[in-house]
C-alpha cells in the first residue's frame, strides 16, 4: 500500500513546570465559548489540572474520548514517592466523574486541539501557560494510505440491510437520530 | 444580563440562620467599580460607628473584585472588610489564591456575613445550594487542616476553602483567615470571623463569567500576557533584585537577603544589623530554603509564582509567600530554618505574619526590662526560639500572658503599664508595621505611612522608585519607556531626584511632588481592590502591565459601561474618599495620621505638617483630615456630607 504524508499534533507535559494556575483551564473555556471569548468557566475547559498542593500533584489532563462504562478497576500509581489515582491519568468523559463534562448539560467534551478557521499557531492553552508546562510539537509522519475497501460500519449495515430490509433500517436511523 | 460581575450576593446572617442571595443595583458597579469600593459603600450604610467589632451587627463581607473570574490574568483577590477589633476602624485585608474566581463562577460577587452564630459552622456554596454546616468537629483545628478536612468530607478537590485557624476561633486581634496559599491577615479580620463562629467558607462553583467585549478584552489580556513575558525577561537594572521584576517580592524564589536582613529591624523593630549578611550565612540559608520548597506555585490565571510550597521534615507541608520567612526569623534573632519551622505553625493557628513575630518580640522584651516578671511566663522554655513557640501557643489561646499579647502590643502595653507603652513603638493606629527604622525622613513615605487608610505600607507603595537613582543616565534610561505614569510631570520628579543634595530628601521630592505621587500611588491600589487585580502585576512593582492608561480599556471591554481614565481615576477618588470618612465617623483625625515616632531618626515637624495640609487640600480635605462637603457633593457622597454634618463632625457649608 502507498504511503502517504499526515500532521500529527502533540502536546508536551512537563507536569514539573506546572504552579497549577489554572490558565490553561481558563482559556480553553473562553476560547469554545460563543460567541468566541464571551465568558471563561473553567468547568467547561477540555483540560484540567489535577491539583493537590499540598501533596505536590500538579498534572494536566486532556480530555479524551468519551466512555459509556466506567472501568471495572481502580488502581493507583506511585511515582516518586506521591500516591496518584490511575484516574487521575485519565482522560475519557466518563460516568465514575464530573470530569470532561458541561456542567449544565452533562454532554462530554474533548480536547479539539483548538480547530479554527484560520488555524492558530498553537493551541491556546499552550500560548497561555507561561510557564512552559506545555509544548506544542507538529511533526509530520508518513502514514499508510488510508484503506477504501469498506469500513466496518459499512458491513455492519449491509448486513442489517440484508436481514431488515432498506425500509426497516432507514426508519430504526431516522428515529436514533432524534434521540 | 451582567457581565463581568454576577449582579447578586450572598447574604448570610448567622444570628437567625437566614440565607439571601440578593441583586445588587448595577449603579453601584459604575460609582464603586466592586470589591473594596462596594463593601466600603455597604459597611457605610448598613454598619453605624456604635457598632463593637465583636457583636452581631458587625458585618464581614468577603467580596471578590470585578474582573476575578474573567480572563483578565491575575485578577483573583479576595478583599475582606469589616470593622476591626485592634485598630476599631475600617479593616483592610485582601488575599489571593483561588478563593475568589471560584466564588464568581457559583454565582456571587459577595459574601455578607452578619450575626453570630451559637455553635461553631461553616459555610457551604455550591452553586446556588447554599448551607450551614455544623463545624464543631473542626474546633481548634489549624487552618490548613480544617480546608483539607472539609475537602474531603465533600469529595470535591475543587472546592476552595477560606478557614481560621485556633487564634480565629479565640479572637486573637491579629488572626487571620487563611486560603491555601493565601491568607487575609491585616486588622483581624480572622478575629471577626471567629467571633461570628464562623470556621470556614467553602466554595464551588461552574457557572460562566461574561464579559460584554468579547474580542476586544481578549486582545487586552493577550496585550498583559504579552508584556508580562517581556517585562520578566527585562528586569529593571539598578534596583534589588527583589524590585527588579514583577509579583510580590520574590522571597520564594530567591535566596539572597541582604538587603532585608541588613536593613529591617531585628527583635521587636528594635536592632539593625549592618553585618550580618556574610557568605557563610548566604550558603546555609541556601541550603535551607532549597531543601524545605518542593515548588514555585501561583494564584489562580497568573504566571507569576509568588508562593512556594514548604515541607520541613517531621512537619505537616503548608504553603507560603513574600516576607513571612524573615518575620519571625528577625523577631527571635534567629535563623531561617526557625523562620520555616516557626511559620508552619502560625499559619495553621491563623495569625498575621507581621503582627504576631513583633508582638512575641514586644512580650519578651517588656519580661528583659524587668515590666512582666517570671510569674507572668511560667513554664516558658529558656531557649530562645523555645519561647517564641511557647508564646504563640499561649497568645492563640489566650492563656495566661497570651491573653494581653493576643491583644497586640497597643492594648497589651496598655493592659500591662508600668512603662510598657514606650515598648509599643512600631505601631499605626495601634497596628503592627515591618520593622523599619531609617535616618532621613523620605516625604513621600512619610505621607504614605501617616495616611494610608489601610495602615500598611505595602498596600500603598509602589510604581514610584523607592530611592533615588544615583546618576542621571540612570534616570533618562528609567524614564524612557515609563509608560505608566499618568502624566508626564512624574517623570521629572524622577529626574530630578538625587540622592544628595538640594534635590533629595527630605524636601525633594517637593510637598507637591510628594502629594501627586502619594496620589498617583495610592489610586493605583485602590483600583485594584476594587478589581480584583493582583498588586504584584499591578500597583506595587515598577512599571507594571496594569495601568492607569489599560484599565479603563479593560472594564469597559469587561462590563459594557464606558469608562475612561478620568471616570476611573474619580471612581477611586470615591472610593479612597469614603474610605476615610468611614474612618472619621469612628474618630480618626489628624492626630492619629502619623508615622511611628521612631520610624526616621530625622524628623522635620514643620516640613511634615506642610505635607499633611497640602496632601488634605489636594485631597478635598479639612485640615483635620475630614473631606468637605465641597468634595464630597462633586464625588456624588453627598450622602456622607449629610451624616458627617448630622453628626456634628463637619459644620455647615
Ligand atoms: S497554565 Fe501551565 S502552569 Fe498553569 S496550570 Fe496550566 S499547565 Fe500548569
Ligand atoms: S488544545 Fe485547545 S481544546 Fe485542547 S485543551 Fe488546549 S485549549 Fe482546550
Ligand atoms: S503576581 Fe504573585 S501574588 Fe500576584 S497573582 Fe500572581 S502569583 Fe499571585
Amino acid at each position: 500500500m502507498a504511503k502517504v504524508k499526515k500532521t500529527v499534533k502533540g502536546i508536551t507535559i512537563v507536569a514539573d513546570k506546572c504552579n497549577g494556575c489554572r490558565a490553561c483551564e481558563l482559556i480553553c473555556s473562553a476560547f469554545h465559548a460563543t460567541p468566541k471569548y464571551s465568558s471563561s468557566n473553567p468547568a467547561r475547559s477540555r483540560i484540567r489540572v489535577v491539583r493537590e498542593p499540598l501533596r505536590d500533584i500538579y498534572l494536566p489532563v486532556y480530555a479524551g474520548e468519551y466512555t459509556a462504562a466506567e472501568c471495572t478497576g481502580r488502581d493507583k500509581y506511585i511515582i516518586d514517592g506521591k500516591e496518584y489515582a490511575e484516574c487521575d491519568f485519565c482522560r475519557a468523559s466518563c460516568p465514575s466523574r464530573n470530569l470532561f463534562k458541561e456542567p449544565d448539560s452533562g454532554l462530554p467534551l474533548k480536547c479539539d486541539m483548538c480547530e479554527d478557521d484560520p488555524a492558530l499557531e498553537k493551541p491556546k492553552c499552550v500560548e497561555w501557560c507561561l510557564n512552559d508546562a506545555l509544548i506544542y510539537e507538529e511533526r509530520v509522519e508518513e502514514v499508510e494510505e488510508e484503506d477504501v475497501s469498506p469500513g466496518d460500519v459499512e458491513i455492519g449495515v449491509d448486513s442489517l440491510i440484508d436481514k431488515y430490509g432498506l425500509q426497516q433500517v432507514l426508519d430504526t436511523i431516522a428515529r436514533a437520530s432524534k434521540r | 444580563m451582567r457581565f463581568a460581575e454576577t449582579g447578586f450576593n450572598l447574604e448570610v446572617d448567622l444570628s437567625r440562620g437566614n440565607i439571601d442571595r440578593v441583586e445588587t443595583d448595577p449603579r453601584m458597579t459604575e460609582l464603586y467599580l466592586g470589591g473594596l469600593g462596594t463593601n466600603a459603600k455597604i459597611l457605610w450604610d448598613r454598619v453605624p460607628p456604635e457598632t463593637e467589632p465583636f457583636s452581631e451587627d458587625n458585618l464581614l463581607i468577603f467580596s471578590t473584585g470585578l474582573l476575578c473570574g474573567t480572563a483578565a490574568p491575575g485578577c483573583n483577590r479576595t478583599i475582606v472588610s469589616t470593622f476591626s477589633p485592634q485598630t476599631r476602624l475600617m479593616a483592610y485585608s485582601m488575599m489571593g489564591g483561588f478563593w475568589a474566581p471560584e466564588l464568581k463562577h457559583a454565582g456571587y460577587d459577595k459574601v455578607i456575613i452578619s450575626g453570630q452564630s451559637p455553635a461553631l459552622v461553616y459555610l457551604w456554596i455550591d452553586n446556588d445550594k447554599v448551607e450551614i454546616r455544623d463545624a464543631s468537629h473542626l474546633r481548634g483545628k489549624g487552618a490548613i487542616e480544617t480546608a483539607e478536612c472539609i475537602r474531603s468530607e465533600l469529595k470535591d478537590p475543587n472546592v476552595q476553602v477560606a478557614a481560621i485557624g485556633l487564634a480565629g476561633e479565640n479572637r486573637v486581634f491579629f488572626a487571620s483567615i487563611e486560603q491555601g496559599r493565601s491568607s487575609a491577615s491585616r486588622g483581624g479580620v480572622g478575629a471577626v470571623m471567629g467571633d461570628k463562629g464562623l470556621k470556614a467558607i467553602a466554595v464551588r462553583g461552574t457557572k460562566d463569567v461574561n464579559v460584554a467585549r468579547p474580542a476586544e478584552f481578549m486582545n487586552l489580556c493577550n496585550d498583559v500576557l504579552k508584556y508580562i513575558k517581556a517585562r520578566e525577561e527585562n528586569p529593571v537594572p539598578g534596583v534589588m533584585p527583589i524590585l527588579a521584576g514583577l509579583g510580590s517580592p520574590q522571597e520564594m524564589k530567591l535566596v539572597d537577603e541582604e538587603w532585608h536582613t541588613t536593613n529591617f529591624m531585628w527583635g521587636n523593630s528594635r536592632t539593625r544589623r549592618k553585618d550580618f549578611w556574610n557568605k557563610e550565612i548566604e550558603e546555609k540559608w541556601r541550603e535551607t530554603q532549597e531543601n524545605v520548597r518542593t515548588r514555585l506555585i501561583s494564584c489562580y490565571n497568573c504566571p507569576m509564582k509568588c508562593g512556594a510550597t514548604i515541607s520541613v521534615p517531621g512537619i505537616a507541608t503548608y504553603m507560603m509567600k513574600c516576607f513571612s520567612k524573615l518575620t519571625y526569623t528577625m523577631a527571635a534573632y534567629s535563623d531561617l530554618d526557625f523562620g520555616f519551622k516557626i511559620a508552619q505553625r502560625a499559619t495553621e493557628y491563623g495569625v498575621d505574619g507581621f503582627s504576631a513575630p513583633q508582638v512575641m518580640a514586644f512580650g519578651l522584651e517588656l519580661l528583659e526590662a524587668g515590666i512582666l516578671t517570671d510569674a507572668d511566663v511560667q513554664g516558658m522554655p529558656a531557649d530562645n526560639e523555645g519561647r517564641f513557640f511557647w508564646l504563640l501557643d499561649r497568645i492563640v489561646r489566650r492563656e495566661g500572658i497570651g491573653d494581653v499579647l493576643a491583644d497586640g502590643t497597643y492594648w497589651a502595653a496598655r493592659r500591662i503599664g508600668k512603662g510598657a507603652e514606650a515598648f509599643d513603638h512600631n505601631t499605626i493606629k495601634k497596628h503592627e508595621q515591618l520593622p523599619l527604622k531609617l535616618g532621613m525622613l523620605n516625604p513621600v513615605y512619610f505621607l504614605m505611612y501617616a495616611t494610608g487608610e489601610k495602615i500598611n505600607i505595602t498596600q500603598i507603595e509602589g510604581q514610584f522608585p523607592q530611592a533615588p537613582f544615583p546618576t542621571r543616565e540612570e534616570r533618562e534610561e528609567f524614564v524612557k519607556d515609563w509608560i505608566q505614569v499618568p502624566d508626564e510631570k512624574f517623570k521629572q520628579y524622577l529626574l530630578d531626584w538625587e540622592p544628595r543634595g538640594d534635590h533629595s530628601n527630605p524636601y525633594y521630592p517637593t510637598v507637591e511632588a510628594s502629594c501627586d505621587i502619594v496620589d498617583w500611588q495610592e489610586k493605583m491600589h485602590y483600583i485594584d481592590d476594587a478589581l480584583g487585580t493582583c498588586a504584584g502585576l499591578s500597583s506595587f512593582p515598577l512599571k507594571p502591565p496594569y495601568h492607569i492608561h489599560n484599565f479603563p480599556d479593560f472594564i469597559s471591554a469587561a462590563t459594557g459601561f464606558d469608562f475612561d481614565e478620568a471616570r476611573l481615576w474619580q471612581a477611586a477618588t470615591r472610593t479612597r474618599t469614603l474610605l476615610r470618612a468611614i474612618n472619621v465617623r469612628l474618630g480618626l483625625r489628624r492626630a492619629d495620621d502619623k508615622p511611628p515616632e521612631n520610624h526616621w531618626k530625622k524628623r522635620f515637624p514643620e516640613l511634615e505638617a506642610k505635607l499633611l495640609d497640602e496632601y488634605y487640600k489636594l485631597k478635598g480635605w479639612n485640615d483635620q483630615g475630614i473631606p468637605t462637603r465641597e468634595s464630597l457633593h462633586e464625588l456624588e457622597l453627598d450622602y456622607v456630607g449629610e451624616d458627617l454634618q448630622q453628626r456634628g463632625i463637619l459644620s455647615d457649608g
